[in-house]
């Protein structure tokens, strides 16, 4: 254990609560499990491939397998890819992804007491001009129809039900998600100013007609006046615009911890803005209403996955995507290519795929190992930060006391003086309100990424546990009582992160064309990691696809 | 007092006492008597709410009444260790019973806080004695300078002490009465112990000593029906004496008898009186088997979702064409109850006992999503909707759940608040159930233990609202009753209101809201 697990507490929690932490006679942390999804397959493959090169392996003739469209990875992006190619007609395609389970990090699990996400948990209601995802939902039954002006209407079980949110703060709960209680004049007013202003981008139109900022991103504005939010920090556009209230500005960190891992110091002002602007659908309106079920955006996962039935295949660690050349090329390869290989590790030993295109939906810091004219240098793919996030779930067998005057337990239960995010609540979403209960409490790691992956790989599950217990037990003296089982996910690559710059990094956007037969698929395209991006990104690299074995053109 | 001086070789010549168990002593009264400022300040919040109101007044009342022992001190002439050792036993006494006392007394006293202050300021005012008295015991052996750094020194470590320990071991671990009884009894042993620390100073002990075991006994013995005790308070606040009480998972189940009847509450609400149940039990169910027999056929499936008394099933039961009830309640704990426990059995006829009632204990909420479909009757009868908990089974969700698995004929009644009291919340549910897309009529009886109270009959269909009671032995439901129910006077009229979904759960807030009012 490199870090002692009260040094750990202290770097993630503060000193105070490491102090807390010592001592003979403490309770034994609950048992559990750690997942690293991914990591040891990945790593292994890393360190398999010497000097650049894939690794040597032979696949029998018997071990290849022939399919139209190959899909690289099965989290989201891949699923989608996959989803939407069913839906146009391609039937005959193969999903290869490392882990066990589908979903990357919208992946869920599940106890006897409810299902519980062990990452993403909820997208937002989508708006008129988000065809993918209306249609996505509709199908997992989320929609209810249209309002007067056209907008979908979630449906009222898929909504968050209320209470939404709880704040604690100095030992005691408050309703809602922004410190009211004890806020000046002054805080309000900025507050209110900062609303208008959210507000103002919401309505704003470019010469197009588009939002400045949209779910997903490639639907908002390229105009210089939008684009211009990416050179700076979120903070310095706060500063900017006189937004000092302490209360705004943890309000706006939150922000950007919550969906992209990040202090508000060091994301982009267009993501910070995004953030608020983009989820409500014009000046005056509400947040667009979250939509979530107990086991977060896994639900979505299991029913894009569930479409796939054995085209996905689970466990298969892909070593090499090259484009296919002489005997062994696909025979319907279409005009100047001859389709591409895909080789892969899978739980039965090496195989091969043949396919007349690929879609890489894999990170792009695992492409660069994988496909093989990135290796050889034929496109320079960007570099992005990928952020360290630790989720545990907690299994209690009975709820948390509430104290009297307390707001009552909400969706969401954020700690404002820590920089975890507090925990939500499985079975909150089902109506069952007394008995056994899972919490899911996240943490991003907002520092440097690098530091954060040496670090924290060394870091027990025990003292994970440990440092989700010291976090949430400062709200809920009788936490520990109550739990059973703590299990942990770390993701040490959890997801691409927004800083100043990355979202309308030219290479970002060069990196989405196709190369020869291999498009590209992944939310991190857009700079940033959100489900409606990564949906978005596979709905794209599909239809490119589907032209191009329609013999029509690859668009540009 | 010159006595001790010219005894010659008396047998107990002044040895002063070991100065180190004093400060012991020191730690321990300023310890106790913080703890009582904890308490006092606790339990004020309790009670009364508003903690920082509570707190406030009580640790400035506290501090300024020990001011003013500390000033009344200079008047304390005579045996000082005697003195001492009397106002440690007061101490312990007072601040010992001062939270069952409290407790009690919040049932009981008008003006609770002035009690509650009252006690702070005795308690305050006896501690604020204590330090200068045993200051001036150690004066005669230890420099003025040392007394003074190390008195102060260690009551202030004390009050840490106590700050520390009171929310952190005490309040946890013993609560608030058992905490109040054990400090006291700290307090009194510390007292007893003094009768031998301070021996020679106090002449003759046997009194001294019977006094503080006394006072030992009677916090011993508090402390032995500390339990009762909380049973007690409860008493007190329920205008009729507890046959039963209980606390499960989900709620406290509280049972009252008077000289009308028993009553049924739950977290402290009424549920129903046995003088006057039958009024609201027939209006809740009789309509609702009346419409859908008049739809279509006599009702043979029965849905009753909460209702754990029994009540409603009982009317239910009494209709001869219904051949199975299923009872949808939380608790498994109230429907065991309304089963064994013979009052309440008796009430509801034994419902429990009869073969075609079938028992889930469930959220209703959870149960719906799976639930089978072809209901005649639905009968509703959930706890106000005082929380989101409860708020969520009067949603459009909810209603659209229900209305989906009634048969086609069928027909819902809602228990819905008061529409006089709560006339929001009332016409709330009336319009929620219509966005469910429900065709509803509303309508009320007066219940006196309740007063005027709503409920909401529904089917898919639109319908005529029946005028015919069934024939089922009533004792109240006539035809003239049954006219003038679905009748609205002004100040009950429909009113405007959000429909309440799971996203907004507005009726909680209405309803807040509203009773907030009438309390």
């Amino acid at each position: 254990m490199t870090p002692s697990r009260r040094d750990l507490v202290a770097w993630l929690l503060g000193a105070p609560l490491a102090v807390a932490c010592r001592g003979r006679g403490r309770p034994p942390t609950p048992d559990g499990e750690l997942l690293t999804p991914g990591k040891a397959a990945g790593h292994r493959l890393r360190d398999a491939g010497r000097g650049g090169a894939p690794p040597d392996v032979r696949i029998p003739d018997d071990r290849w397998r022939r399919t139209e469209v190959v899909v690289v990875g099965g989290g989201v992006a891949g699923l989608g890819a996959a989803w939407r190619l069913l839906r146009q007609g391609v039937r005959d395609l193969i999903v290869l992804e490392l882990d066990d389970v589908a979903g990357g990090t919208a992946q869920a699990g599940a106890s006897a007491v409810t299902a519980y996400p062990w990452g993403a948990h909820y997208v937002v209601t989508p708006m008129r001009h988000q065809v993918a995802m209306r249609a996505l939902l509709a199908e997992v039954g989320a929609l209810d129809g249209e309002d007067a002006g056209g907008e979908p209407v979630a449906a009222e079980a898929a909504r968050v039900r209320e209470p939404e949110e709880r704040l604690f703060h100095l030992g005691r709960w408050y309703e809602g998600g922004y410190l009211h209680a004890g806020a000046s004049a002054d805080d309000h007013a900025q507050l209110a100013r900062f609303t208008a202003e959210m507000d103002r981008w919401a309505g704003w139109r470019d010469g197009a007609g588009r939002r400045a900022f949209a779910l997903p991103a490639a639907a908002g504005s390229d105009d210089a006046t939008v684009t211009a939010l990416d050179r700076e920090s979120f903070a310095t556009w706060l500063d900017r615009h006189g937004f000092t209230s302490s209360r705004l500005r943890w309000l706006c960190d939150y922000a950007c911890r919550d969906d992209y891992g990040l202090l508000a110091a060091d994301t982009s002002a267009w993501a910070g803005v995004a953030y608020f602007a983009a989820r409500v659908a014009h000046p005056g309106a509400e947040h667009q209403p979250v939509v979530t079920w107990p086991d977060g955006n896994g639900r979505l996962v299991a029913h894009l996955a569930g479409a796939l039935g054995d085209r996905l295949r689970l466990g298969h660690a892909v070593a090499d995507v090259r484009p296919a050349a002489g005997p062994r090329a696909h025979p319907a390869g279409d005009g100047g290519d001859g389709g591409v290989e895909v080789v892969a590790l899978g739980p039965d030993g090496p195989v091969g795929v043949r396919a007349r295109r690929a879609i890489i939906a894999a990170p792009l810091f695992v492409a660069r190992h994988v496909v093989a004219p990135v290796r050889a240098g034929a496109r320079a793919l960007p570099v992005i930060d990928r952020g360290a996030w630790a989720v545990a779930n907690l299994h209690l067998d009975e709820r948390l006391r509430t104290r009297p005057g307390d707001a009552p337990v909400a969706w969401d239960n954020i700690l404002h003086d820590s920089p975890s995010l507090g925990y939500v609540v499985a079975t909150h979403q089902g109506g069952r309100d007394h008995g056994p209960t899972v919490l899911t409490w996240y943490y991003p790691f907002t520092g440097d990424a690098a530091t954060a992956r040496r670090e924290l790989d060394g870091a027990s599950r025990a003292d994970w546990a440990e440092v989700a217990l010291a976090d949430l037990g400062r709200a809920h003296p009788d936490l520990r009582a109550r739990c059973r089982r703590v299990d942990v996910a770390y993701w040490g690559h959890a997801m691409a992160r927004p800083r100043v710059g990355a979202v309308f990094d030219p290479a970002l956007a060069a990196a989405r064309a196709p190369l020869g037969p291999i498009h590209w698929a992944g939310s991190e395209l857009s700079g940033l990691a959100l489900f409606e991006e990564a949906l978005d990104h596979g709905v794209r690299a599909a239809d490119e696809v589907v032209a191009a074995l329609a013999g029509g053109a690859v668009p540009p | 007092m010159t006595a001790p001086a010219d005894a010659p070789a008396a047998p107990r010549a002044h040895r002063p006492p070991p100065a180190t168990l004093l400060y012991v002593n020191v730690v321990v009264v300023a310890t106790c008597g913080l703890v009582y400022e904890l308490l006092a300040a606790t339990l004020g919040s309790y009670l009364l709410g508003d903690s920082v109101l509570q707190f406030s007044l009580v640790i400035g009342l506290y501090l300024s009444a020990m001011g003013v022992g500390a000033w009344a001190s200079r008047h304390i002439e005579g045996n000082l260790a005697r003195r001492f050792i009397d106002v440690e036993l007061a101490v312990a006494l007072v601040g010992g019973l001062s939270a069952p006392i409290l407790f009690l007394a919040f049932a009981e006293v008008q003006r609770f806080q002035v009690v509650l202050l009252g006690f702070v300021f005795v308690i305050g005012s006896l501690v604020g004695l204590e330090l200068p008295l045993l200051m001036r015991i150690l004066q005669r052996d230890v420099a003025f300078k040392d007394l003074v750094s190390r008195v102060l020194s260690l009551d202030y470590a004390g009050a840490l002490l106590a700050s520390v320990l009171f929310p952190l071991l005490f309040v946890p671990e013993l609560g608030l009465l058992r905490t109040s009884l054990v400090i006291g009894l700290v307090n009194a042993l510390v007292a007893l112990w003094g009768t031998w620390l301070l021996a020679d100073q106090l002449g003759r002990t046997t009194v001294i000593r019977v006094q503080a075991a006394v006072v030992i006994a009677l916090l011993g013995a508090g402390l032995v029906f500390s339990s009762r005790l909380t049973t007690w308070s409860e008493d007190r606040i329920y205008a009729d004496e507890i046959v039963h009480a209980q606390t499960t998972r989900f709620q406290r189940i509280v049972v009252t008898t008077g000289k009308s009847g028993f009553q049924l509450f739950l977290n402290g609400n009424l549920q129903f009186a046995s003088a006057d149940e039958y009024r609201y039990h027939e209006a809740l169910v009789h309509p609702a088997m009346v419409a859908a027999a008049e739809a279509g056929r006599p009702p043979r499936r029965v849905l009753i979702l909460g209702g754990g008394d029994g009540l409603a099933a009982r009317e239910v039961l009494a209709h001869p064409s219904v051949e199975a009830v299923t009872l949808v309640d939380l608790d498994p704990a109230m429907t065991g109850l309304s089963r064994r426990f013979a009052p309440l059995a008796e009430l509801n006829r034994h419902a429990f006992d009869d073969p075609r009632l079938t028992v889930v204990n469930d959220d209703a909420f959870v149960w719906m999503s799976d639930a089978p479909a072809g209901w005649d009757v639905a009968i509703v009868d959930f706890p106000d909707p005082n929380g989101f908990a409860l708020g969520k089974l009067y949603t459009r969700h909810f209603y659209q759940l229900l209305a989906a698995r009634l048969a086609p004929d069928g027909a819902i009644a809602v228990q819905a608040t008061s529409p006089l009291f709560a006339r929001r919340s009332f016409w709330c549910i009336v319009r929620t159930m219509r966005a469910a897309g429900l065709t509803v009529a509303p309508y009320h009886v007066a219940v006196p233990s309740f007063g005027v109270w709503g409920f909401a009959l529904a089917r898919r269909a639109a319908f005529p609202p029946p005028t015919e009671p069934p024939a089922v032995p009533r004792r109240f439901l006539d035809r003239e009753a049954m006219a003038a129910m679905f009748r609205f006077p002004a100040d009950m009229a429909e009113v405007e209101t959000e429909i309440n979904r799971l996203d907004n759960q507005m009726l909680v807030r209405y309803y807040d809201a509203e009773w907030r009012r009438w309390q």
